[in-house]
């Protein structure tokens, strides 16, 4: 970086900033909020354990596995605590059980829609205040993991309305369940078409192409959006192969290995969403989508007034 | 060795004293004339498969019966699909083998549990069902009866996705409205995402819900008690087995030097006809090679006439009410009127007994209600 004309003598050291953020962010830690949707038995709950190499889901925190399909859809936030490399982050993974599977799903994308929109809402309400807290606990959605399932045919209806509605309220990243039922051409096959139908319906996944803020970046995301949706497989057991301990699902025919490459699609997703684009998730939501939803807010109704920490909250949706 | 030979008797026939050679009648010979007049006429079987898109019901089928049934078929976008109701389409295919012909209907029904909601979205299918049966019901009851078609559907199988924990509501609604108008054989689809220990907590979990719900799937029929112990053997691990776990392909692979049809993977080869892969060649026996026969009987013998008597009974309460002498079909048919008349004063002691209960009912609670 140099001005126009002046020419640095000697080195002053602003470079050095990057060093204080990355000690600050260390110390203070983030949050990071991730949703899970999709019907059940795709694997939601066992790809975030593998995600992020700990028994972070709900099926892990003690509940029990419910073994009726609740009525409707459910919302269940479970919070944990993971450090790595002095970094702290409080991990919170949002699971939506009921999702697509009663017979009459109308309509069962709306309690998601409202969980989502009361936590912009409750963020709002905060920063709307006199007396701010100095760090606004997020709870904001900063990623909604959508799960296809892998027919192999092309995506269900309820893929689609759900994924219109939601994915301007919200980062969309979606991912198809359980690739070791298809084999790699199927995969390809069905990727093609899955990807032809989001761009019919108009459906904007994360990362958006409207968000790209230069160059680089739309070459980055280029590439990652023409690979997806990626097809994973998760796993929390270790078998030996080759010598080596890896994650993986052992059947009669083989060892799915979690995280080779040319078995599924895995470590990209896990580069892409917390090696990469972590932060860009979380800027993306608050910049973009939070601010969408405020400024629907401060239009309707004569805008909010600030309010005291002692009011109750009241969130009409 | 006599002459007897010539019938080709599975009988032992004592050959060796004349007083037993006069003995012998011959009509033990009967089952192999029979079965030489049924493979002249040939067989017909219908079966119907159901469960949502993508559960592989039409690669299992081309397996089972090394056909390529759906080779023009066009598959629906989610957009395109948004409107669309079950339908319901049959596909006839002549097959035949060391002599022996079968005229194989296939029943698909597409577009089943795709929507968004999907209520009742089986009455079609039990539609369907019943027509097959009317048609049967009026064709027999009529005059000519010479080539009667015989639609009714044999055989439902019903595929279960792999994803879930055990059964959804929608199979178990599915199977509920179905259990008495067609036989249903229930399996695990696309069984090769599983382990074998995520297979065997499935079917535990699915036999469990069975049970629970009161579904009635298609039972095998209990082993002769002659029967040698080798044979009572497969039976009962045919019978442990269910459901059955499945997998089709309709492409040949390579594996451990044989040609077989399969899928490849990158981690490795699933052979359709493997036995510790899947259970397809087990279900590929029990429903052609030694089951067949059985659910085409327990169709005529025991849905088919549940239809019948039900149909009768509410002709018959129609007829008392309308008090009318004469009906669109000939009620009854030409066959052993007793039956019919006994099944009929059957049914009405029942609902006699039955209007007893109630008046005996509200006598009490009036009683109770006075004290």
């Amino acid at each position: 970086i140099s001005g126009s004309g002046s020419t640095l003598l000697g080195y002053i050291g602003i470079d050095t900033i990057i060093e204080q953020m990355r000690k600050k962010t260390m110390k203070t830690g983030f949050d990071f909020n991730i949703m899970v949707v999709g019907h059940s038995g795709l694997g939601k709950s066992t790809l975030v354990n593998t995600l992020f190499k700990s028994q972070v889901s709900r099926k892990s925190a003690g509940w029990a596995r419910d073994d009726k399909i609740p009525k409707t859809v459910d919302i269940k936030a479970v919070s944990h605590v993971l450090e790595e490399g002095g970094v702290k982050m409080k991990l919170t993974v949002v699971d939506t059980p009921g999702f697509g599977d009663q017979i009459n799903n109308d309509n069962c994308w709306e309690p998601i829609s409202k969980y989502i929109n009361e936590q912009y809402e409750k963020f709002l309400k905060e920063e709307v205040n006199i007396t701010r807290k100095k760090r606004i606990p997020d709870t904001r959605v900063h990623c909604c993991l959508y799960f296809i399932s892998p027919t192999g045919h092309s995506l269900r209806q309820l893929d689609v309305e759900f994924m219109k509605r939601l994915s301007h309220s919200v980062n969309i990243i979606p991912v198809i369940a359980k690739a070791d039922t298809m084999t790699i051409e199927e995969r390809q096959d069905f990727k093609q078409r899955v990807r032809k139908e989001l761009e019919m319906g108009g459906i904007e996944f994360y990362p958006q192409k409207e968000f790209d803020e230069d160059m680089e970046d739309k070459s980055d995301n280029d590439k990652i959006r023409e690979a997806m949706p990626f097809a994973v497989v998760g796993s929390d057991k270790e078998y030996q192969v080759n010598g080596k301990r890896v994650l993986g699902r052992k059947t009669a025919w083989g060892i799915v290995e979690v995280e080779n490459p040319n078995h599924c699609e895995f470590a990209q997703l896990r580069d892409f969403l917390i090696r990469s684009h972590l932060q860009d998730l979380k800027e993306v939501t608050h910049n973009i989508h939070y601010e969408t939803y405020r400024a629907k807010r401060l239009n309707e109704n004569g805008g909010l007034h600030p309010i005291s920490s002692n009011d109750t909250q009241e969130s009409n949706l | 060795m006599t002459s007897n030979i010539r019938y080709k008797s599975r009988i032992p026939v004592k050959t060796e004293e004349n007083a037993e050679e006069k003995q012998y009648v011959g009509f033990a010979t009967l089952p192999n004339q029979v079965h030489r007049k049924s493979v002249k006429k040939g067989f017909d079987f219908t079966l119907m498969v159901a469960g949502e898109s993508g559960m592989g019901k039409s690669t299992l089928v081309n397996s089972l019966f090394l056909t390529d049934l759906y080779k023009d078929r066009k598959l629906l976008n989610a957009e395109e699909r948004i409107n669309q109701t079950v339908e319901i389409i049959k596909h006839t295919v002549d097959i035949e083998e060391k002599g022996v012909k079968l005229k194989l209907t296939i029943v698909d029904t597409p577009g089943f549990g795709d929507a968004v909601n999907n209520n009742e979205c089986w009455k079609p299918i039990t539609d369907y069902i019943d027509q097959q049966f009317e048609q049967y019901f009026r064709d027999e009851s009529g005059l000519n009866r010479k080539n009667i078609q015989d639609n009714r559907v044999h055989c439902c199988l019903y595929f279960i996705p792999p994803f879930g924990h055990g059964l959804r509501p929608v199979d178990v609604e599915f199977m509920k409205a179905l259990h008495e108008k067609v036989n249903i054989i229930p399996l695990i689809a696309k069984a090769d995402c599983l382990t074998p220990n995520e297979i065997k907590k499935l079917k535990d979990r699915i036999r469990e819900e069975i049970d629970k719900f009161g579904i009635k799937v298609y039972q095998f029929p209990e082993c002769d008690s002659d029967e040698d112990e080798e044979f009572k053997q497969l039976d009962k691990e045919l019978k442990e087995c269910t459901p059955f776990a499945v997998i089709g392909s309709n492409t040949v692979v390579e594996a451990r030097g044989q040609r077989v049809r399969g899928r490849l993977y990158p981690w490795g080869i699933v052979e359709v006809e493997n036995q510790s892969h899947c259970d397809f060649v087990k279900l590929r026996n029990m429903l052609i090679r030694s089951h067949m026969h059985d659910l085409k009987d327990v169709t005529c013998d025991v849905h088919y006439e549940n239809y019948r008597a039900q149909c009768i009974q509410e002709m018959t309460s129609k007829l008392a009410q309308d008090n009318r002498m004469e009906s669109p079909i000939p009620i009854l048919p030409l066959s052993t009127p007793d039956v019919e008349t006994e099944k009929l004063i059957k049914m009405k002691d029942e609902e006699l007994k039955r209007m007893q209960e109630m008046l005996n009912k509200m006598q009490q609670q009036m009683h109770d209600k006075d004290q």
